[in-house]
């Protein structure tokens, strides 16, 4: 009997931390941050004493000209970097998927940009772009060409930090890709090879085919990650100059620490949550939508037969 | 037997992959390379490449750490021992205690058939979502007011155990799911406990899902700054935070900061070449196998 009870207790046992965690530290700030989007507060004020001011922050930010701005700097970037990483990442990895010596060698070296902190990496690009001894200068320099405000200039800072980003996490596309390659049905690379497909073709009408649903998930992955960004800029070029590389993560930050306006600070978070679940979503229904597509295709081909 | 064949490439295709490992070790290279240099030799015009390696901007940032009197240090600052204490306190009891209850809950999952593995895989995708940015806010009010761990370790330790989890029970689920149920009845058999079944039939045999699952925490941990800087106090601030104040100085020590940031990128990269196959399979287990 009592070992009856045991048992039933026992997945709640083991649940029971992790529950108790996440409840407290992560569904509880994330319910904390709604709530105080509808304040107007300071962080020397007790939660209590800040003010009820309902939309009026939310409101606020829709009209705010520098909100806007950095709500457009962060789509821009994570569209201009996920598109070039996706690029490159993808066709490394179908130019990669060779039977070669030291390809686990390659891959370990490729994972390091991604392992190692994002503030480490700023720190490394923000000494190549320095503008006297930083390496891309001194190289143009040595060829006899101007030197380039690489974190000076507007549409500059926000290509620098673009590269840097593409540096770090095209190995990320690329690991992906390969391993969807690698575990392709070899029966269909034949097939095709003895139909007389040119290597192209394979590319255009096989691999990347049936790569795609791996594909849509490592895009959706980066997507997310790509809004995440922050230390990176931050180190680089801490949103400046102007607003020109100012992502709305680094806003929040800034909003929060140094114009010390909570309320703010958590109704941005709250349309930047917003704009991801609208991603996220998206992304997952599509892919579902896709698949009962897929489902139907396939049963009507069978019933031709 | 096992001798595997390779096919021959043409010579463009190798000029490739060294443009591509130059392209992506460089960056790494070229920081090293600066934190052995003098500041003298890191300003001066001439190449890069021929200089005199010194271990003087390792022995500045670790000063308090040292066991002789190195020469050229007047004024020892003791703020990056301090924090390199920290981070790896901070790393290490987060991982630790991630895996364990992660561990625990990812058993409880997958044999007791709670919710679907569907429901927990969109659980976690849904917390990956959430920016670290996002919890700033709520994350420090909290802390400060309610819980009043602000500044402490265990503030810091909290914050990284949650956000680490759901993807911890994700992974770690996918490969709980392979442990064949026989063995766990042949254990019951013998009359072990659901506990003992757990710790000593189970744990031994998903080592590779915890080998991964650990690199992961320990790399979230010991890389992380935004929420550190938000909840640290003098006492307890951890690397990435104390590279970002220094950073913010006009003028700035490159020679020293670049020690500071190649020790912050030691422990990733060693893992890096230790333990390559296990975070591949940690990265593409979610998207490749599905």
């Amino acid at each position: 009997m009592q070992s009856a009870n045991v048992n039933r207790l026992t997945p709640y046992l083991f649940l029971a931390p992790a529950a108790i965690i996440m409840a407290v530290a992560l569904l509880y700030p994330i319910g904390y941050m709604i709530y105080a989007s509808f304040l107007d507060w300071n962080p020397s004020q007790r939660i209590g004493e800040a003010e009820f001011v309902g939309l009026r922050n939310y409101i606020n930010l829709l009209s705010d000209a520098s909100f806007r701005e950095s709500f457009w700097v962060t789509l821009k970037f994570a569209a201009i970097v996920v598109s070039l990483e996706m690029f490159l990442g993808v066709g490394l990895a179908l130019l990669l998927d060779r039977n070669i010596r030291g390809m686990s060698l390659l891959r370990t070296l490729f994972i390091l940009p991604m392992m190692i902190a994002p503030i480490v990496v700023g720190l490394m690009w923000r000494y190549m772009y320095h503008p006297t001894v930083g390496i891309f200068n001194r190289t143009l320099k040595s060829m006899g060409l101007d030197p380039v405000p690489w974190l000076s200039d507007g549409n500059w800072a926000f290509a620098s930090v673009v590269i840097a980003d593409v540096w770090q996490w095209t190995p990320f596309i690329f690991i992906l890709s390969l391993a969807a390659l690698q575990s392709l049905p070899q029966s269909a690379m034949e097939a095709s090879r003895i139909d007389g497909a040119t290597g192209w073709q394979q590319v255009i009408y096989i691999k990347l085919p049936l790569m795609l649903p791996v594909l849509i998930v490592t895009l959706l992955l980066r997507l997310i990650d790509a809004f995440k960004v922050l230390e990176v800029i931050l180190v680089l070029t801490n949103g400046g100059p102007g607003l020109s590389t100012e992502i709305l993560s680094l806003r929040i930050s800034r909003t929060a620490s140094e114009f010390r306006e909570l309320g703010e600070a958590a109704a941005m978070s709250n349309y930047l949550l917003i704009l991801l679940m609208i991603l996220t979503f998206g992304m997952f229904f599509y892919n579902k939508a896709m698949e009962v597509r897929a489902a139907r295709l396939r049963k009507a081909a069978e019933e031709d037969l | 037997m096992s001798a595997k064949t390779y096919d021959r490439q043409n010579p463009a295709f190798y000029a490739l992959l060294v443009a591509l490992v130059v392209m992506s070790v460089g960056p790494i290279a070229m920081m090293l390379m600066t934190s052995l240099k003098l500041n003298v030799d890191i300003m001066s015009d001439t190449s890069s490449l021929i200089f005199m390696p010194t271990l003087r901007n390792y022995e500045t940032a670790l000063c308090d750490f040292l066991w002789y009197e190195a020469p050229h240090i007047d004024y020892c600052d003791k703020t990056f021992g301090r924090a390199l204490v920290n981070s790896l306190i901070i790393a290490l009891v987060s991982t630790v205690l991630t895996l364990v209850i992660g561990c625990m809950a990812a058993y409880a999952l997958v044999r007791f058939r709670f919710m679907g593995r569907d429901s927990v895989s969109l659980a976690t995708l849904a917390m990956r979502m959430v920016p670290p940015a996002v919890l700033l806010v709520p994350v420090f009010g909290i802390w400060t007011f309610q819980f009043q761990i602000d500044g402490t370790r265990a503030g810091i330790i909290l914050v990284y155990v949650a956000m680490n989890l759901p993807f911890v029970i994700w992974i770690l689920q996918s490969f709980i799911v392979q442990v064949p149920i026989q063995l766990e009845e042949a254990a019951r058999m013998d009359g072990a406990g659901p506990f003992q079944v757990f710790f000593l039939v189970v744990l031994p045999l998903i080592k590779p899902g915890l080998a991964a699952a650990a690199i992961f925490t320990f790399r979230v941990a010991w890389n992380e700054f935004l929420l550190a800087n938000a909840l640290a106090d003098r006492n307890s601030r951890t690397v990435p935070v104390t590279i970002v104040n220094s950073m913010t100085e006009f003028d700035i020590d490159w020679g020293v900061i670049m020690a500071t940031g190649m020790l912050l990128a030691i422990p990733p990269i060693i893992f890096t070449f230790v333990a390559s196959r296990q975070i591949i399979t940690g990265m593409t287990a979610g998207a490749v196998k599905g």
